[in-house]
């Protein structure tokens, strides 16, 4: 029987199909177009056209390999800054979803069961409006003659407008705003799993309420952690619209230098190359985490 | 008349704990515990046996503060413990699941509890040592739990549960989450380790086998309440309602009345056949009574016996086969259908015995209980 299938056949085999689909997926949607960034990176603009990366002459293939663009961002501090400032905020982003996700996750997992999938309808309430104009209604609430200082000024709380907008505030505020939900999410799924014996293990061996959801709670979701700082953090690194709506020119964000590359300066190059070392900045550290991570699992401490 | 051997061999010893008329009440109706007292002497093994939903579990709970109880007090070496929080009783429990921290090393899990005391390290050291090799655990003190075998991670439940000296040790159902062979080398594991420590236990469970080997005393609870209360072998030979008669083993039970009502014997007239019970009960003659008896206590024959008393005839309807024993099971000649169990003691299984067959059931005049209730 098997040896009458054909190479067609075992393709089609069903085993393989399903397989195969998430590995396809990988391919056309992740891999070819990081390649063809990494491609473009490594080409020079000629006119409105990227160079070649492969020159055929007279039947031979002919290799030219542009680092410029790399050497550049190397070169010019403001690409680093500009690197180290969206970390920053990326990461302030991520610390500040963490601290005010976790105790809305705890507490949407502890809550009565009847409850639950309304709390989780909520929290995915804002993605029924489209993202920008959320950010958008967030302009009007924080320019110096925006719903919220009026209101404190014709309360008399305030003399002078508050400088809420164009600044790191209105930045965080609307990032923390937007990836809230992702960081949710996660750890939700995570803390409603959580074996609530293991509190009453911890309470049972003398451990306070308090001293047990440290030492138990938090450790055990460390998986929902992880997974919702991810969620948070990569997207918030190379974040565009938010810091283009609300973070206003003093707030340095490589999406900005990206769109700016593409769109303004035209320079491809410059532009993908800024891509791969934003990936290679994100993606390094991951992958280390995630192999020490692994080992530790195996038990190889 | 409830003591064994086990029990006189010790000297009168106080009371560590005592629970009056514990109750707790569900949702304002469903009563899981119902009105519930007992005493628990020092250095006792006491059992909760019952079957599922019957409230041993709850009680457990809250003995072990989990649950608050509705009504009543328990008191631990006479100090009222009733509306203690878990971390503070001195009692410690082993979970069904064990329930082991998934994130913490064997040797962690077996701190865990002492770090909450704030016990110096080099203690917590030496403690912790000395209670993983009580468990034959050193060796495996850096693994993670989901790194053990299911007997190992029982045994990190238990000297985890007793490594703060507990003055009382809960177990929730300590085996019920093994296989039926490794469950036998683990008890008496689990009951060696908990008399080289001393510790009192009240243990819970649904296996009647696991009760009557590792307790020194019983309660058969149902329904919220005891059924009775009592040594392994009390409770087994001397159940005092059909209900405990048929929760603890096999049994047939006669319905009947008292005939004769002797100081010496009684007589129970069944539509079978009739009993010569060979002491006397507290009853009277004419009075409607249950007469039980254990199969194993029934010995089959083909002849018919001499003698008017203790014995019925039947058809063999089914043979069950055990391996150490087997199983008749005999339809009566009104009906009825009675089980009897032979010992296997050669290797000639045939018995003489086969479906269809006619056969006599007798017993001696001590072989059944008289049950009133």
């Amino acid at each position: 029987m098997a040896k009458n299938q054909g190479l067609l056949n075992k393709l089609l085999d069903g085993r393989n199909a399903v397989i195969g689909v998430p590995y396809f997926w990988f391919l056309l949607l992740a891999a070819i177009p990081l390649l063809i960034v990494l491609k473009i990176s490594l080409s020079e603009m000629e006119g409105t056209q990227v160079s070649n990366m492969i020159d055929w002459r007279e039947g031979w293939p002919k290799l030219t390999l542009n680092f410029s663009s790399y050497q550049f961002i190397l070169t010019d501090s403001l690409y680093i800054k500009t690197y180290l400032s969206s970390i920053k905020y990326a990461l302030i982003t991520t610390l500040l979803c963490l601290v005010i996700g976790y105790p809305f996750a705890y507490f949407m997992a502890r809550s009565p069961k009847h409850l639950q999938p309304m709390l989780l309808m909520l929290i995915m309430l804002p993605f029924w409006t489209s993202f920008l104009l959320r950010i958008y209604a967030w302009k009007t609430l924080l320019v110096s003659n925006g719903v919220i200082n009026n209101i404190l000024m014709s309360l008399h709380i305030i003399d002078a407008p508050l400088a809420m907008m164009n600044n790191s505030f209105s930045l965080l505020l609307g990032m923390v705003y937007s990836y809230l939900p992702f960081m949710i999410l996660p750890l939700y799924a995570n803390l409603s799993k959580l074996d609530l014996r293991y509190l009453e293990a911890a309470a049972d061996l003398g451990t306070s309420p308090f001293k047990a959801f440290w030492l138990i709670t938090v450790p055990l979701s460390k998986a929902g952690i992880i997974a919702g700082s991810m969620l948070v953090f990569i997207p918030a690194v190379g974040e565009y619209v938010i810091p283009e709506l609300l973070g206003g020119s003093s707030t340095l964000m490589i999406g900005r230098v990206l769109w700016d590359e593409f769109f303004s300066n035209y320079d491809w190059p410059m532009a993908s190359a800024v891509a791969v070392v934003m990936i290679l900045l994100i993606l390094l550290p991951m992958a280390v985490y995630n192999k020490s991570q692994a080992e530790l699992s195996e038990g190889k401490s | 008349m409830a003591t064994t051997a086990k029990e006189n061999s010790k000297p009168a010893q106080d009371v560590l704990l005592r629970v009056e008329g514990l109750t707790k009440i569900y949702d304002g109706t469903v009563k899981a515990v119902d009105d519930v007292s007992l005493t628990v002497t020092k250095g006792e093994i006491f059992a909760l046996l019952g079957g599922s939903g019957c409230g041993k579990s709850t009680l457990l709970r809250m003995l072990a503060g989990f649950e608050i109880p509705t009504k009543g007090k328990i008191f631990l070496a006479n100090q009222d413990i009733t509306n203690l929080p878990p971390y503070q009783r001195p009692i410690n429990m082993m979970f069904q699941s064990y329930a082991l921290f998934p994130h913490l090393s064997v040797w962690e899990n077996v701190a865990f509890g002492l770090k909450r005391d704030g016990m110096p390290k080099d203690e917590i050291a030496a403690r912790v040592e000395a209670m993983l090799s009580l468990a034959q655990l050193n060796k495996y003190a850096k693994r993670k739990p989901h790194q053990l075998s299911g007997g190992q991670q029982q045994r990190v439940a238990l000297v985890r549960s007793l490594a703060k000296r507990p003055q009382l040790l809960l177990l929730d159902e300590p085996l019920g989450a093994l296989d039926k062979k490794l469950r036998e080398t683990t008890q008496l594991e689990l009951v060696n380790i908990i008399e080289e420590v001393g510790v009192t236990c009240v243990l819970v469970t649904h296996d009647q086998e696991e009760a009557m080997t590792m307790a020194s005393r019983i309660a058969v609870m149902s329904e919220g309440y005891f059924l009775q209360v009592g040594a392994p072998d009390a409770v087994y030979e001397m159940p005092n309602s059909r209900q405990v008669a048929d929760f603890i083993g096999n049994v047939n039970i006669f319905d009947g009345v008292i005939e004769e009502d002797e100081a010496d014997h009684v007589t129970v007239r069944c539509a079978e056949c009739v009993h010569y019970v060979g002491h006397g009960v507290s009853g009277h003659s004419g009075m409607a009574v249950g007469v039980a008896l254990r199969p194993e206590k029934i010995i089959l024959s083909k002849e018919k016996p001499k003698g008017d008393y203790n014995w019925c005839a039947g058809e063999v309807i089914e043979i069950v086969y055990f391996g150490a024993h087997t199983t008749y099971h005999l339809k009566l000649d009104s009906g009825k259908v009675i089980k009897a169990q032979e010992l296997n003691n050669t290797r000639d299984l045939s018995f003489g015995l086969t479906w269809g067959d006619r056969a006599y059931a007798q017993w001696n005049d001590l072989a059944m209980v008289v049950l009133t209730q």
